[in-house]
């Protein structure tokens, strides 16, 4: 197991170069660069050309790359091109924790609410509700997020006016009610991409606990809570519930990951000032050094997440063993 | 375990006289128990004939713009769904982006799906050692990465290199309307779609094989000095084939879905072909909605019918196998 771990981790920094050469690559492959993108009206070539070359531009890209990686292993992702004066990390990590509160607000919703369905679709097992229960939110999952943002938009802020259109204002606000008393509320722009956000997470926290619950419901220890007479409700809350809820740990981190990555779309639509829709920007200006940051920073949370998962796995079920197969 | 082992460990009685049955067959069997799985099912195929059959059924070229008729709301006179803003019908449209998903899918499930995983799958797990490790490696690095991000990274990217070499291919070869249709944009599509699609079949097939190889009759086929490719192809093959439809029926949902969002974000496929992503992305501005819903509603409504069904159909083969 911990050599299995070492294993994992040390392959991580490895995964991380190959994927940053790649979009290295990428990048500069690509047409236009940032020089031409930020001169817009300057046309002067000669004026571009001396800007490429104190920017380094027109080194043979594996130069380019080494000096890079250099920089970033220091925690230097060089100035941004889109704004100037600001180094990337500057600009992208307050945008970094605009999406990281929705991210773990999202969560916060998806689990509890996933529960509660799994559960109850375990308990009417064989009645009407629990398919149900399953197809309706595996229909909330089917449902595209460009089409459900553009609804909650129209329904909630044109049609109804209760929300804006899009934006941000934080997470929570808070109300003084006569100057004393504090009264969190959660900040109206957060509805609409909360709910874009959840939709699709349900339907495999809800699968989980159902099938557990059902699982654990079979096990011996449960048949002999219920002979030695606790009532129904006991069984099912100090037996039942807490075994149930032990596989979660493994989907929490899938959850976070495939909420980062539909952030893209979200942010962008609502305009959040977040990463999702930076890297809509730096992709437009090839930002070639925003590209490089975000994708360091798209990466190690996926390959983490995996880790951890991976290892939440054995750790929460020691019959799994890991690195075997 | 195979299943009819598990069958018998589990001391049911097994009714000798039953004619036997191949693993396929049972499944289907099982699969057509399944009201919402033959339904999906049903949908899915008359969704992809429709789309096949894009131009016989569809009124109007998907390109033949009208600006005197523009954005006129359904139920109009020659337009059953309306039009857009160039004046586009909107059934058209809505036809043949439906071909565009069928085309999509169809295509990356062959090359990502059917050939590379499956292959992969079977040479990772037969083989084994480098083999192994090196296929298994890559799927490891393509699924570690966030797959949109790349997609749309790689899309954005290697977009103009193709349209260059499309049209040098078209002065070659003398065909054209590939890049004035925006057809050309499918190659880069699927593409990219199969480079991050044939990982989820690659491993179920290889867990299979690595199970397989070690039965005993994969030994008496060694013994008796069968070649490996012999093996492989008519030994541990037929035990594979229907996991590879397993492995693809659950990746539908998430091919055409991706997709959607590449094309919407404007590095999919390209106009004037449609495509839900295009639709979606010109219906879905709040002012547009409100005065013109039928732009979004229409390709909305289809495209969602379409995910689902794709959802459904992979969950019931899904249950199926596994014998629920």
């Amino acid at each position: 197991m911990l050599q299995y771990t070492i294993r994992r981790i040390s392959v991580l920094p490895l995964l991380l170069l190959v994927i940053t050469f790649s979009t290295f690559c990428l990048t500069r492959w690509g047409p236009g660069d940032p020089i031409s993108v930020i001169a817009g009206q300057v046309r002067d070539p000669e004026v571009l050309a001396q800007i490429r070359e104190a920017e380094g531009l027109n080194d043979p890209i594996y130069v380019q790359y080494i000096r890079w990686l250099g920089d970033a292993s220091r925690g230097d992702f060089g100035e941004s091109y889109i704004r100037r004066g600001f180094t990337t990390w500057e600009v992208i990590s307050p945008r970094l924790w605009v999406t990281g509160q929705l991210g773990l607000a999202a969560l916060l919703i998806i689990f509890p609410i996933g529960i509660f369905a799994g559960g109850l679709g375990a308990r009417f097992r064989g009645s009407w509700l629990d398919p149900t229960i399953t197809l309706s939110l595996l229909f909330a999952a089917a449902l595209p997020g460009i089409l459900v943002v553009a609804v909650l938009q129209w329904l909630f802020a044109v049609q109804l006016s209760l929300l804006p259109v899009g934006g941000w204002g934080g997470w929570i606000d808070i109300y003084w009610i006569a100057g004393i008393v504090a009264v969190p509320i959660p900040d109206p722009h957060i509805y609409i991409p909360l709910i874009a956000y959840t939709l699709g997470g349900f339907v495999g926290v809800a699968r989980l606990v159902r099938a557990t619950v059902l699982e654990v419901n079979r096990t011996d220890y449960v048949r002999t809570a219920r002979a030695k007479g606790l009532s129904e409700g006991v069984v099912q809350r100090r037996h039942v519930l807490r075994n149930s809820l032990l596989p979660l740990v493994t989907v929490v981190a899938f959850s976070l990951a495939g909420i980062i990555e539909g952030s893209i779309i979200a942010e962008t639509l609502l305009g959040i000032p977040g990463i999702g829709s930076f890297l809509f920007q730096a992709i437009g200006s090839r930002d070639y050094n925003a590209i490089q940051a975000l994708t360091v920073i798209y990466s190690a949370t996926f390959i983490i997440m995996n880790l951890v998962a991976d290892l939440a796995y054995s750790l929460v079920d020691p019959r799994i063993q890991v690195g075997d197969t | 375990m195979n299943r009819r082992d598990s069958e018998i460990d589990s001391g049911l009685p097994i009714n000798i006289n039953k004619k036997s049955m191949s693993l396929t067959a049972a499944v289907w069997a099982r699969f057509c128990q399944k009201r919402l799985g033959v339904l999906s099912l049903i949908i899915v195929i008359s969704l992809f004939v429709i789309g096949i059959l894009a131009p016989v059924l569809s009124p109007y070229d998907y390109r033949q713009t009208d600006l005197t008729s523009a954005l006129l709301s359904p139920g109009s006179e020659g337009h059953l769904l309306g039009t857009d803003r160039l004046g586009r019908d909107l059934l058209t449209r809505t036809i043949y982006s439906i071909r565009t998903t069928v085309i999509i899918t169809a295509i990356t499930v062959l090359t990502g799906g059917l050939l590379l995983g499956p292959v992969l799958g079977l040479l990772a797990g037969f083989f084994g050692r480098w083999t192994d490790v090196l296929i298994s490696r890559i799927g490891e690095i393509l699924s570690s990465l966030p797959a949109l991000l790349m997609m749309i990274l790689i899309n954005a990217t290697l977009d103009e290199r193709l349209r260059d070499q499309i049209r040098k291919f078209e002065d070659w070869s003398g065909i054209d309307g590939l890049i004035s249709t925006g057809a050309y944009s499918y190659f880069l599509v699927f593409g990219t779609l199969s480079l991050f699609f044939w990982v989820g079949s690659m491993r179920i097939v290889r867990a299979q094989v690595l199970s397989i190889r070690e039965l005993d009759y994969i030994t008496a086929a060694e013994a008796l000095g069968a070649t490996p490719a012999r093996i492989l192809s008519r030994h541990i093959f037929p035990n594979v084939a229907f996991l590879i439809i397993l492995g693809v029926s659950s990746a539908l949902a998430g091919i055409a879905g991706s997709e959607l969002v590449l094309t919407w974000v404007g590095v999919g496929v390209q106009p004037p072909m449609p495509s839900f992503g295009s639709l979606l992305f010109e219906g879905s501005g709040a002012r547009t909605v409100r005065a013109y819903p039928h732009l979004l509603l229409v390709p909305g409504t289809i495209v969602t019918l379409l995910l689902f069904c794709f959802v459904l159909l992979g969950d019931a083969i899904n249950d199926a196998y596994r014998g629920d």
